[in-house]
């Protein structure tokens, strides 16, 4: 109740504040958020690879957000937890594409999943970007992908392996798209290197007893095996050989080696020696790198699991995305989409990651990693590889309407 | 020569590790009834008790042999008093209860521990099957598989608890009005077998990936083997382990592990076609 | 006395569907129609497992297998014919035909009921590793490639019959499954109020009695796989269309556990329950995904098994049980129970 001319006047200055400002707070209110998609798998056997990938980018939103956000408008990151279930990805592509209304979709992480939800972006018109190495092949204008591909990592990993060890190679590998493809690249690179291939023998992902496969190999007495093993059922194989004894006699270069945490869970007399080769290790030292990991590990704690190049490509992916929109200075999918085919770039964790317009995927560095107690020993850098791969079955400057992934058939 | 010796001994390995992996889920079956499909899940947590305790800096072998079971057996306890219980010739409703268990123990590893876990190397090294290397731990493997059969035969044959689990079994009625509790043999029953199942998730921690969610490449194949292996529960186990390990083994080192694995499972369901009670309904019918 | 459905329940049943086939598109936007297709294709698939097994008897572990053969069978066909029409049925009956073989096999072998539960978890398991592996230009079935583990991407949805150039847009894709669902309800309600249906009851609740009596449970049974084979497969043209995608996880063991999850959660022994039950599990399973704080397995394993402890018939006997005594308080007179006759 008022009780003096003082409150009148008080409350009479409120409110004629409040109207006065109306209008400076309604434009205030209107930097409305920019929602930003991602589908991960953060639980079942894929959540091991999905999490730091989360990580990473909850890590670049933050940063987009603390300088600003993008277009003067805060970023507000939409995650679904796809549970490594594939019908989940579609379902919740669904809900970010036609209830959540994103302007850009991270995610996807086995290709089986990145498969089930294009076909929806491009549908309903969702920019798309996968940030996960995998078998090249992807020719299609609503995507970008900026993980490794065979041409970039297995290219540099088969001739390190034949100069090291010698010409004679078994290959073990998952038993799905991903193991295949790669089985066949490593075959391609070692018969170029000068190489017999004596066996390639593939694997289904619940597969965890080997001694079958490691009596084979005793009898074909390779110099290297090739590895594109892959989860942490095949993390057994690993085991098992060192339990033979063969771990001193044989050694193994991988694709796929240390991207479900094999450095943490097994002892070093089983790990150590392995080389690996991909787009980012933990271990780079370049300023950039080691700011990186030291953000994650401060954002998230000390104990995270490794950080892959999942988590990087993940990353420079949100990056590279949040670059394109601020020079196109629109979050409409094709002013992002031709802004980022001016081949933009970003400088990441990794080293710079530039956007290869005719294939949607990425020039970046590669590295080798020989596995030295738990930790990954950099052997070597190979800047700016060019996805080849995918760039031989693939122009879409040429041809903007492709739309598929193509299986590259690699003749050697 | 020596390739055949590897080999008859990678055969042995892998009946071994059929036999530590079906035991549990036998003893369970053979006496309830009952489909537990949280057995994956029965695995891991002797995985991880033994990862756990190890990494700590417990014995090997004792967190394998004592710690493992003796944890897993404690919770198969909880799990009776607390779910089966209630559930008792409701096969229905006891597998969707343990699905049920099994999601929510996958669950609450990885909130605790994380999708990943240090694991524990093989002990024991190689050694020479002629020119060839095998793992020495196989050997160990294999020597507990036996351990494990016979000491469930020996408890089955010579003691009390072994008598009326037997009786129990056959004849749940007529052991209840010899004064004998059947739910208390159930219960002491799914304890065994529980704790059976954390000694084998144990064993097969050098040997394998650790992971919460690495039960479930080991279900279908312990189920197969023994439904197929039928009501006894030592030689129906020990049998079917036997019959599918062999051919396992064999077609993946002719061919692929592809191959092995469709022929194990085609073979599991001709073997059931033929012997629709699994072996022990037709051969060995009165052993145990 | 003529066997005739219980009349007043369908009724309810079927006024119930058509308001939500209707209604749903009136509340919500394109986005609830998308989710709702691909529940209604999952309450079809509840419905081939609540019938095989509810009324059956066969405790199929491997539901999954129909369903996953259907949803390629489609994709395989409409990539190769163009026109959607026949691949819609054949992705009915080849299913079928495949059931009906596995039954054959099943069945007049004389396995016991465990036993079908492990051979039909067998079958799916196999189907899972040789699709998984079909990887690669060599797997392809005239012009559409199997895809292997990545699956099979951009799948021509359904067209208007005959007409290639005009596919079904997704609203109209809602309507074609929610239609559907409520046919196959219809259907499954009429075939079990038949002397066919009655038959597999009987054969059901004692499979020696219906022998005696002179009918072949073989036969009956297989049939009845058979048709929930063809269910099943209708179940995968539908969730294929969904998706716009394939790929062999539905051939999984999961997927089949999840589809006995539907039935158990919503009521054995009735036609609706497997419906209410798939819808419910699928939309809890999507509002987990939407939250980090808990493990998503987590949850999802504590409400089964609270489900299982509290409610263990399902929910839709348990709503039938409460709504009948509301109602049985209105009746004047109490009717004498009818007392079982003993020798």
């Amino acid at each position: 109740m008022v009780r003096n001319r003082r409150e009148i006047l008080q409350s009479a200055a409120a409110v004629a504040t409040t109207v006065l400002a109306a209008p400076f707070i309604r434009r205030a209110e209107a930097a409305e958020p920019i929602k930003v998609g991602s589908l991960l798998d953060l639980s079942g056997p894929i959540g091991t690879s999905g999490q730091p990938m989360f990580d990473a980018i909850q890590l670049a939103v933050a940063e987009v957000n603390a300088a600003g956000g993008l277009l003067g408008r805060p970023i507000e990151l939409i995650n679904y937890n796809t549970q490594s279930t594939i019908q989940l990805y579609s379902q919740y592509a669904q809900q970010l594409a036609l209830k959540d209304r994103v302007a850009v979709v991270h995610g996807g992480i086995t290709s089986a999943s990145r498969e089930a939800i294009r076909p929806v972006f491009d549908r309903y018109r969702i920019l798309y970007f996968y940030n996960v190495l995998y078998e090249g092949g992807v020719c299609d204008r609503d995507i970008f992908c900026t993980g490794t591909t065979p041409a970039q990592t297995v290219n540099k990993l088969v001739p390190y392996a034949l100069k090291t060890w010698g010409k004679k190679v078994y290959i073990l590998a998952a038993d799905y798209n991903y193991g295949q493809i790669t089985a066949k690249w490593m075959t391609k690179y070692t018969r170029d290197g000068g190489g017999t291939v004596q066996a390639v023998d593939f694997f289904p992902l619940d597969v965890t007893g080997f001694t079958a496969t490691i009596s084979k190999i005793q009898e074909a007495k390779p110099d290297v095996i090739l590895s594109a093993l892959v989860g942490s059922n095949h993390t057994a194989f690993y085991r098992q050989w060192a339990a033979a004894g063969m771990k001193s006699k044989i050694p193994i270069a991988s694709t796929t080696f240390g991207l479900v945490n094999e450095l943490a869970t097994l002892n070093p007399s089983e790990s150590n020696g392995i080389v690996t080769a991909y787009g980012y290790y933990q271990e780079l030292k370049t300023p950039k790198s080691v700011a990186f990991v030291d953000a994650i590990h401060k954002k998230f704690g000390a104990d995270v699991p490794y950080i892959s190049e999942l988590a990087a490509a993940t990353y420079e992916g949100f990056h590279l995305w949040a670059e394109g929109v601020k020079k196109a200075n629109s979050i409409e999918r094709m002013p992002v989409i031709k802004a980022l085919e001016t081949e933009l770039s970003f400088d990441g964790p990794s080293g710079k990651v530039t956007i290869d317009h005719a294939t949607h995927h990425v020039i970046r560095n590669a590295y080798l990693g020989k596995a030295v107690d738990k930790t990954w020993d950099v052997i070597a850098s190979y800047p700016n590889q060019p996805p080849s791969d995918t760039a031989a079955v693939c122009n879409l400057i040429k041809a903007p309407n492709t739309d598929k992934q193509f299986v590259i058939d690699v003749k050697s | 020569m020596a390739l055949a010796a590897l080999i008859g001994f990678n055969v042995l390995n892998s009946i071994a590790a059929l036999v530590l992996l079906s035991i549990g889920l036998g003893v369970i079956f053979g006496m309830m009834k009952i489909i537990n499909l949280a057995h994956g899940e029965f695995l891991m947590l002797g995985a991880y008790a033994t990862v756990i305790t190890t990494n700590a800096g417990l014995n090997l072998f004792f967190a394998m042999l004592v710690v493992a079971p003796l944890f897993v057996g404690a919770v198969g306890l909880i799990v009776e008093r607390g779910i089966i219980r209630f559930l008792y010739g409701r096969m229905i409703d006891t597998m969707l209860a343990t699905w049920g268990l099994s999601l929510f123990l996958v669950g609450i590893i990885t909130t605790i521990f994380g999708t990943t876990v240090k694991g524990v190397a093989a002990p024991f090294g190689g050694f020479a099957i002629g020119r060839y290397q095998a793992s020495a731990y196989s050997v160990f493997m294999i020597v507990m598989a036996a351990a494990v059969l016979l000491g469930i035969w020996a408890t089955l044959r010579f003691t009390r608890f072994g008598l009326i689990a037997r009786a129990t079994m056959q004849n749940p009625d007529m052991a209840a009005a010899l004064g004998v509790s059947p739910p208390r043999i159930y219960m002491a029953t799914f304890v065994l077998g529980a704790a059976l199942t954390g000694l084998a998730g144990g064993v097969l921690v050098p040997v394998s990936g650790v992971a919460p969610t690495m039960g479930a490449a080991y279900i279908a194949r312990a189920f197969i083997t023994v439904i197929g292996g039928g009501a006894a529960i030592i030689t129906g186990s020990g049998l079917a382990s036997a019959l599918f390990g062999f051919i396992d083994q064999v077609v993946t080192f002719q061919t692929t592990p592809v191959f092995g694995e469709v022929a194990l499972l085609i073979s599991a369901l001709v073997m059931i076609r033929i012997l629709p009670q699994g072996i022990t309904g037709r051969f060995f019918r009165r052993s145990l | 006395m003529k066997p005739r459905p219980a009349w007043p329940g369908l009724c309810a049943v079927l006024a119930a569907m058509l308001v939500v086939m209707f209604g749903l598109p009136l509340v919500t936007g394109l986005f609830g129609l998308v989710q709702a297709t691909v529940f209604i294709a999952m309450a079809v698939l509840a419905l081939s497992q609540g019938f095989i097994w509810g009324y059956g008897g066969i405790m199929s572990f491997g539901q999954s297998a129909f369903f996953g053969l259907g949803g390629y069978t489609y994709a395989v066909a409409v990539m190769n014919m163009g026109d959607s029409t026949i691949p819609f049925f054949l992705s009915i009956l080849l299913p079928a035909a495949f059931a009906a073989l596995l039954g054959y096999f099943m069945f007049y072998g004389r396995i016991s009921d465990a036993y079908v539960g492990v051979i039909t978890l067998t079958v799916t398991v196999i189907l899972f590793n040789v699709v998984n592996s079909t990887a690669g230009d060599v797997y392809h079935i005239g012009n559409a490639p199997l895809g292997g583990f990545n699956g099979m991407p951009s799948v021509p949805p359904l067209n208007m019959p005959g007409d290639p150039s005009s596919p079904l847009d997704p609203q109209q894709l809602y309507y074609v499954c929610m239609g559907l669902l409520v046919l196959v309800y219809l259907m499954l309600h009429l075939i079990l109020a038949s002397k066919f249906g009655r038959v597999v009851v009987a054969i059901r609740e004692n499979e020696t009695r219906a022998m005696l009596l002179g009918y072949d449970p073989r036969l009956y049974k297989l049939l009845v796989f058979a048709i929930g084979g063809g269910i099943a497969g209708l179940a995968g043209c539908l969730f294929t269309n969904w998706g716009g995608f394939i790929s062999p996880t539905v051939f999984g063991l999961s997927q089949s556990a999840q589809i006995i999850i539907f039935v158990l959660v919503g009521g054995l022994g009735t036609l609706v329950g497997p419906i209410l039950g798939a819808v419910a599990i699928e939309y809890l399973i999507t509002v987990i995904g939407s939250q980090q704080t808990f493990n998503a397995d987590l949850i999802l394993g504590v409400v089964l098994v609270a489900f299982v402890l509290l409610v263990p018939q399902g929910v839709v006997p348990v709503l039938r049980g409460m709504t009948l005594r509301v109602f049985s308080q209105r009746r004047v007179a109490a009717l004498p129970e009818a007392k079982p006759v003993r020798p």
